[in-house]
């Protein structure tokens, strides 16, 4: 009742200055998701515009549901974001598949997607850019030392470690510590087991680091000037410190580096569906795709965009993922509910911890 | 005639009330509301106590809650002490134009916003900033320095930006000071010590409380300089309310913790105006 009368007084105070008309794309996306390039293309060839508002997995998801899933007509979350949410809070609408050109799509990433996000028999989401995180060091330095997450714990390099408070830092310890975090999914007090041995090795290792990095560009820094040497991080940002300094690379855990990929999902009360299928068939064209690659650093779903993306990328990518690594990548399954909060519960502790 | 006023009155109103209503006081109850639940299961929650209970027994939240109040009453001490002889200066030594002019440098870091002086206090204190090169290039240290990320920094950096809304409020009631009072403290006999304790930090009274407030204020609410400069170990209480909303999507626990802010802020108010046995009334008029 409260919550009606809010929205309606907001609807009533902000409704006119932001009613949208039909041909405007409202994209919440990654950044580099949506290059200039790639939206003055677009609105070129469909007389569409598009509005870009740039975001992460956790404020995509406020933002939805602070409006019940207004707002935007087309999100990017991480496939394993999609499902919890959805029975949560509602905030996402089914794709209508029959609109999405599949042929676009590389086959085994479109039907692990579909897997993912299906709730109650409808498909939620389709992929767009897959990555990996693992370590990002300065191999002159650390090289030797760190082969896995818990080697950052090692005492040779005390002060010089770099990595988030945030659940890919739980996950990534969890599995170089020999558990399987990701099996545990469906069983809470197994997980919260795990969660526990995590929290003991983190406490123990936080000695080591100098900062939680929080941003990407802080972390950047950090590596750039030599204040941190090894660090926990996304292989985009490996490799684009390699352009600048040839030492400094992503490389894959031991315990395998951890896979994501970021979708396409329809708000609840996106205005402009037609559209955003329209924008998903558009950039998933192979050149189009290989210039989000370029933008963004990571490569896309897109059938056949490996031949459009740089040499440069393609070699980093090949020297950073020998074959056994590829096959060791573990890729997020969907989140269950309730997860979330007994890791919160342990990244707070760790945070406080002395 | 009469009527015209009423009109005048309830259309000056309006803005006030409105702004009051739908930004403070709605959000507010339903801040309230959504901090009296909890989540059963999907979409489904019940009226309870829990929040409050968890963030009252887990003792993480509570130190942090503490130690975001000591802090912030630390950070505000240190903000008078440093403001005071500052303040005094410029409303009583200084005269003409210098006056100005220190005013004015008093102003102009605030032309900036918080984000860039903070940002400005990062390139200071880091290991490869300014500070510890020049430590290192005078022979006082011989390797890099790291003063960020811990509570010193943090403070400096709490202190620095609430300054500005501690000195305005000293200069202005320094300034309504007799000079005259303050020769006649000395002529009976007075010391400075004296003078300073029996007349002058007396009539500025009102300023410095109103100042305390605001600062205090400022320090409790604030998120960006703890975050930044503080590091590993400093978790903030902004910070703790953030992570519950946007990281943890966990608006119950978020709201819960948002309401102990306002109350804890609310009681230490009342305790500064206690303390110093003034009102509100004399304080803000």
């Amino acid at each position: 009742m409260k919550k009606t009368l809010l929205t309606t007084t907001c609807l009533a105070v902000f409704g006119l200055s932001q009613a949208a008309t039909a041909d405007t794309l409202r994209l919440l996306t990654w950044g580099g998701y949506a290059p200039d390039e790639v939206v003055e293309m677009f609105e070129e060839q469909t007389g569409h515009t598009v509005e870009v508002t740039k975001s992460n997995n956790e404020e995509m998801i406020a933002k939805l549901r602070a409006t019940g899933g207004g707002g935007f007509d087309l999100a990017q979350p991480s496939q394993d974001r999609i499902m919890g949410p959805q029975m949560e809070f509602g905030i996402y609408k089914p794709m209508d598949l029959s609109k999405i050109d599949e042929s676009l799509f590389i086959p085994s990433m479109l039907e692990a997607t579909k897997g993912n996000t299906t709730v109650n028999g409808e498909v939620y989401g389709v992929p767009h850019v897959w990555g990996t995180s693992g370590l990002v060091m300065n191999t002159a330095e650390a090289g030797d030392v760190v082969k896995d997450y818990t080697d950052l714990c090692d005492p040779a390099l005390e002060g010089k470690v770099s990595y988030r408070l945030k659940r890919p830092t739980l996950i990534g310890f969890a599995f170089a510590m020999g558990e399987d975090p990701f099996a545990a999914y469906g069983d809470e007090a197994k997980y919260k087991e795990i969660m526990e041995k995590v929290e003991a090795k983190l406490t123990e290792c936080k000695s080591n680091v100098k900062a939680y990095w929080s941003g990407g560009d802080e972390l950047m820094n950090l590596l750039r000037s030599g204040e941190v040497t090894a660090s926990m991080a996304w292989d985009t940002g490996g490799w684009k410190l390699n352009e600048d300094n040839s030492d400094i690379t992503f490389v894959a855990p031991a315990s395998g580096a951890l896979g994501w990929i970021d979708t396409f999902v329809l708000p609840a009360k996106g205005q402009a569906d037609d559209v955003a299928y329209e924008w998903i068939n558009f950039v998933m064209q192979p050149e189009v795709s290989a210039k989000i690659t370029a933008a963004a650093g990571n490569f896309t779903a897109s059938a056949g965009a490996d031949e459009y993306a740089e040499d440069a990328l393609k070699a980093k990518y090949q020297d950073s993922f020998p074959p056994e690594a590829v096959d060791n990548i573990k890729w997020y399954p969907p989140v269950p509910a309730g997860l979330e909060a007994i890791e919160g519960e342990v990244l707070d502790r760790v945070q406080a911890a002395n | 005639m009469r009527a015209e006023a009423r009109i005048g009155f309830i259309l000056l109103l309006t803005p006030l009330l409105l702004w009051l209503g739908l930004l403070i006081v709605i959000p507010h109850i339903d801040m309230l509301m959504i901090s009296l639940r909890e989540r059963i299961s999907f979409g489904v929650y019940e009226p309870s106590l829990t929040q409050y209970d968890k963030a009252l027994t887990e003792p993480l939240y509570l130190r942090t809650f503490w130690r975001t109040a000591v802090m912030s009453v630390l950070a505000t001490a240190i903000t008078l002490l440093i403001a005071f002889p500052v303040a005094y200066y410029i409303a009583k030594m200084a005269r003409g134009r210098l006056q100005q002019v220190l005013f004015m440098l008093c102003l102009i870091p605030f032309y900036v916003s918080e984000l860039v002086r903070t940002f400005g206090w990062m390139i200071l204190l880091r290991e490869t900033g300014l500070v510890s090169n020049l430590l290192q290039w005078t022979g006082l240290a011989d390797q890099p320095v790291e003063m960020l990320y811990n509570d010193a920094a943090m403070m400096v950096g709490l202190v620095y930006t609430s300054m500005l809304f501690m000195v305005v409020p000293l200069v202005t009631t320094l300034e309504s000071l007799d000079d005259s009072v303050v020769e006649a403290g000395y002529d009976l006999g007075g010391s400075g010590l004296s003078v300073l304790r029996e007349i002058i930090i007396p009539h500025a009274m009102p300023g410095i409380v109103s100042g305390c407030i605001v600062v205090f204020m400022l320090s409790l609410g604030n998120y960006l300089t703890p975050t930044m400069l503080g590091g590993k170990d400093s978790l903030w209480f902004t910070e703790m309310i953030y992570n519950q909303f946007i990281v943890r999507s966990n608006w119950e626990l978020g709201a819960a913790f948002g309401f102990m802010l306002l109350v804890l802020s609310s009681v230490i108010v009342w305790g500064m105006l206690r303390l110093t046995g003034r009102t509100l009334q004399e304080t803000m008029g």
